[in-house]
């Protein structure tokens, strides 16, 4: 295809805005698919992208319109994928922004909005669902052009569910949209803006041409890491794989490349012919790093090489999916892992659960700590019970939030973004009545539980994005959970100062009630160092005897005994005391956490 | 040729009334006494050999041994060998002056009597037939009959038993000057009718049972009575007159000892192999009629086994167990760990091993510990 017939673009959405339905309906429209090939939302092929609604991971289609090529690049819509939305957008040229035409504007619009801008994306604004009864078109329309610096005539008004404006959004990414530029005769450069793994054929580069041409069977050479292979077979989507003859300058596609780690073919990688290799590289690749850490382990200690198996199987497909063995006194062998996000998080454990069949038990998460020791030696932890007692700093993640509210709810943003140590920065009027507030906070503010209360003090009407800051230096402390005087592992935490005594205090309380009376007091104790921040006593037991054994009962006696024994096995012991694995699920559990 | 079982147990299963929180094999009413005892003369008959000729003691227990109709009874007493130690269980309603001077007549030398309270609401909320003052007549006629060793049932726990109804029990019952008592905490059973009708108040009360326990240690030990076993005490030194009170036939379960129990649903002990007799009266009967021993579940006991049988029952005593031979089922780490948080003690170079005071109220866990 002439370079001056194609025409990349990518949908960018908030969640439910109506991304996947768009896609639908070009697809359609384009006889891409048949009537009889469609179901909904063709583009996100896996069953828990279906359910949850959002897009995990990019992909790319062809469709052709009036004589044109037309590259449509999905794109994850969540914050813990910004990366990987940052190369999808830079595969294109242009990006429809669109927005529901009753919910109006969101954090993830505002931030993918301001991607698509870094990337110098011509972007077409479309308004969404104009036929929801509630829909206000004009002042959703309004304030996208504001956003974008648009005439708000020029924003498209549609409904992707009818198909109303649909033809006309495709004429718009044509006309509006620039042709690729690069030089066709240059030596070849593509950028890898995803990756997948077949089991069969190993790992599938998604890639957009930029200089040059590649062809099947060429010698390919990965110019980050040196990888290289062989291209066994070149295609496009449409929707289903299509083997080409090549991929041209501009154009977008696959690349069956037989490697059998997504690792070592990493998002944002430029490939070039082994033969006649490009000089640079196509800028902007990094290596992205985990944010956010939480132990895995089984909930049954016998399932452990099952769990290891699945996260080996995993990383397959997920590189940026990080995990080291880790063993706790308390929980027994498991795994570190380390996410983008949170939500990135709760899909690995989905994942796990669902496809795996795995019963795990999810350590609260935490995130990446930077830590100068006083031998000057600067270390990164991400478990708190690995932070060392002598520590001359420790750094803490930022991020920068936008939060999007009602102007009714700036109150009680405000109030909990303050409860959480944000330093307040920007507030700005997107419209009469809603709002944009800019805080910079803790990544370790956010981990916990922040999405529940967000979603709970503004009754569901806010909406939360953020982006990575850096590391700053915090007042942080660790604190150390001691029963009968015995430090327990697993339930050690780091945290700001001024919450270390109301955290600790309710950790104590929640131990005391899950953990059954022993023969003894147990004292349950949280520290700092070698102060005592709060304590509580679990009390002895008075009585632990069956009244009654005689000749009839002995056998059923001693059986009620083993039991008790088998049972005892099954608790893990901290020192001399008995610990039912539940009581440590009861403070440790994500879920637990929330509720 | 003789054998060297010393202790037998028959289970005499009639009572009048099956009370709500009973688990034993019983049957109400019957008109089969005599047929029952016709089996239980022949089981022994059948069983004989492995008894010693010399027995330690005979207990006959129930259900109700002193409902059975009297002559069947009678005719039991009177085939059954001599022994040094005979006790049959009694319900304070059934015992008679001259259901007494029966027992006396046929060498019953201890009478078990099912008081369980003094309080009436007590005694109806365990659906018990007699009331307080039956078991004052009942002690009254077995004195009168010359029954030096009387042992009193106490149950403790009881739905709407508060803890001075519980310290009157106790008073009263000392009161009565009985040799032995034995003081059970009431086990509500799931699934019996006494749960399903009390199960809310059990479990409200579930913590001021562990009060009750101790009240009862504490009241008969300050009223000279050895806490011999978790749920056993008896009158010891002067008052025991030189005597030991102890439940031999008890002491020869908890000691390890083998027994020959006959009847339905009896359980027996013999050179490691553990036999318990089918529950159902026709077969039980049937079987016998036919020459038949009756149809038994076999349980075998491995040594390890039996030792771990000896660890559970030993415990449950005042004296210290012995440990030589019982190396490899008590874990004597834990023993330790035991002795210093004020649980265990262990005598001469660890040879015994006994548990505190404090450790005997927490025997079942502590001994849970102790096992390998």
């Amino acid at each position: 295809m002439q370079q001056d017939r194609i025409r990349n673009f990518s949908i960018i959405a908030h969640i439910d805005h109506g991304k996947s339905t768009l896609a639908d309906r070009i697809l359609e429209l384009t006889h891409t698919v048949s009537g009889r090939e469609m179901r909904e939302q063709v583009l996100d092929s896996m069953e828990l992208e279906r359910e949850r609604g959002i897009t995990i991971k990019a992909q790319a289609v062809r469709v052709a319109w009036k004589g044109y090529e037309l590259n449509l690049i999905d794109t994850p819509g969540h914050v813990d994928f910004t990366y990987e939305v940052s190369r999808s957008l830079q595969a294109c040229e242009g990006a429809l922004l669109v927005v529901d035409a009753a919910q109006g504007i969101q954090a993830q619009t505002l931030a993918n909005a301001y991607l698509a801008i870094e990337n110098n994306l011509e972007i077409v604004a479309v308004v969404n669902k104009i036929d929801l009864p509630q829909a206000d078109p004009d002042r959703v329309a309004a304030e996208l052009a504001d956003l974008i610096g648009e005439d708000p005539e020029r924003v498209l008004r549609i409904s992707a569910k009818t198909g109303e404006g649909v033809a006309e959004v495709l004429d718009a990414v044509v006309e509006r949209v620039p042709a690729p530029a690069g030089d066709p005769a240059a030596p070849p450069r593509a950028l890898v803006f995803d990756s997948s793994y077949d089991q069969y054929r190993g790992v599938v580069a998604f890639v957009r041409t930029v200089d040059g041409s590649f062809t099947p069977r060429e010698r390919l050479t990965s110019m980050a890491t040196g990888t290289r292979f062989e291209a066994e077979e070149l295609g496009f989507f449409a929707p289903t794989m299509r083997a080409a003859d090549g991929l041209g300058a501009g154009e977008v596609g696959y690349i069956i490349t037989g490697l059998k780690d997504v690792a070592r073919l990493r998002v944002g990688e430029t490939l070039t012919s082994g033969a006649t290799p490009a000089s640079e590289p196509l800028p902007g690749y990094k290596d992205v790093k985990p944010m956010v850490f939480a132990g895995l382990f089984p909930t049954d200690s016998d399932e452990y090489p099952e769990l290891r198996d699945a996260l080996e199987k995993l990383k397959l497909n997920d590189a940026s999916l990080a995990y080291e063995p880790e063993t706790s006194q308390a929980l027994g062998f498991g795994f570190r892992c380390g996410f983008l996000g949170l939500l990135h998080m709760e899909i690995v454990r989905e994942r796990l659960e669902r496809e795996f069949d795995l019963d795990l038990l999810v350590t609260a998460p935490t995130v990446a700590y930077r830590v100068l020791r006083p031998t000057g030696e600067l270390i990164e932890v991400h478990n708190p019970a690995e932070m060392p007692r002598e520590v001359e700093r420790i750094e803490e993640p930022y991020i920068n939030s936008d939060v999007i509210v009602p102007k009714d709810y700036v109150g009680s943003v405000m109030e909990l973004c303050n409860e959480r140590r944000g330093r307040f920065d920007q507030m700005e009027y997107l419209s009469e009545d809603r709002v944009l507030l800019k805080y910079e906070l803790p990544l370790a503010e956010i981990v916990l539980d922040f999405y529940d209360q967000l979603k709970s003090r503004t009754r569901g009407y806010a909406s939360f994005d953020y982006d990575f800051a850096g590391f700053r230096e915090g007042e942080l402390t660790r604190v150390d959970i001691l029963i009968a005087g015995e430090p327990v592992d697993a339930l050690s935490l780091i945290i700001h100062r001024d919450g270390a005594y109301a955290r600790g205090r309710a950790l104590v309380e929640r131990l005391r009630e899950e953990i059954p009376r022993q023969m003894f007091d147990v004292p349950v104790q949280a520290a700092i160092g070698s102060r005592v921040i709060a304590r509580e006593t679990i009390k002895a037991k008075r009585k632990d005897v069956l009244a009654k054994c005689y000749g009839g009962d002995i056998t059923r006696k001693r059986k009620l005994l083993e039991r008790q024994k088998a049972g005892k096995k099954r608790m893990k012991q901290v020192g001399a005391v008995e610990v039912p694995q539940e009581a440590f699920l009861a403070v440790l559990n994500l879920d637990g956490e929330r509720r | 040729m003789s054998g060297h079982v010393r202790h037998l147990y028959l289970h005499l299963p009639f009572c009048a009334h099956r009370c709500g929180y009973c688990d034993f094999v019983t049957i109400v009413g019957g008109s089969e006494h005599g047929a029952y005892v016709d089996g239980l003369l022949a089981e022994l008959q059948l069983e004989r050999a492995s008894l010693h000729v010399e027995l330690d003691t005979i207990f006959l227990g129930g259900g109700t041994p002193t409902f059975t109709e009297p002559r069947a009874l009678e005719r039991l007493l009177r085939a059954l060998p001599a022994a040094r130690e005979v006790t049959v269980e009694a319900n304070p309603e059934t015992v008679t002056p001259e259901l007494a001077s029966l027992l006396v007549d046929y060498g019953v030398n201890r009478v078990s009597l099912g008081a369980q309270s003094f309080q009436s609401h007590v005694l109806r909320t365990l659906e018990r037939v007699a009331g307080p003052d039956d078991v004052r007549r009942a002690v009254y006629a077995l004195r009168v009959a010359n029954v030096d060793n009387l042992s009193l049932d106490l149950i403790y726990g009881v739905p709407g038993q508060s803890p001075s109804d519980l310290e009157a029990d106790l008073r009263e019952a000392l009161v009565l000057e009985p040799e032995h008592l034995s003081c059970y905490e009431l086990e509500a059973k799931p699934g019996t009718r006494f749960t399903h009708a009390h199960g809310s108040e059990l479990l409200r009360q579930a913590d001021a049972m562990e009060g009750y326990f101790e009240q009862v240690v504490r009241q008969l030990t300050a009223a000279g009575y050895r806490w011999y076993e978790t749920a056993n005490f008896c009158l010891t030194g002067e008052r025991a007159h030189g005597r030991d009170l102890r439940a031999q036939h008890n002491l020869g379960y908890w000691s390890g000892r083998d027994y020959l129990g006959l009847g339905i649903g009896a359980v027996s002990t013999i050179d490691g192999e553990r036999r318990r007799n089918t529950p159902r009266l026709a077969v039980y009967l049937r079987s016998l009629a036919d020459g038949r021993r009756p149809p038994r579940d076999l349980e075998a006991l491995t040594a390890e086994v039996r030792k771990r049988e000896r660890v559970m029952l030993g415990l449950r005593l005042d004296e210290p167990l012995v440990l030589e031979g019982m190396e490899d089922a008590v874990d004597l780490e834990a023993a330790r760990r035991l002795e210093r948080s004020g649980l265990t003690r262990l005598g001469g170079t660890a040879a015994t091993l006994a548990l505190t005071r404090r450790g005997r109220f927490l025997g079942g866990g502590v001994t849970a510990q102790l096992l390998v």
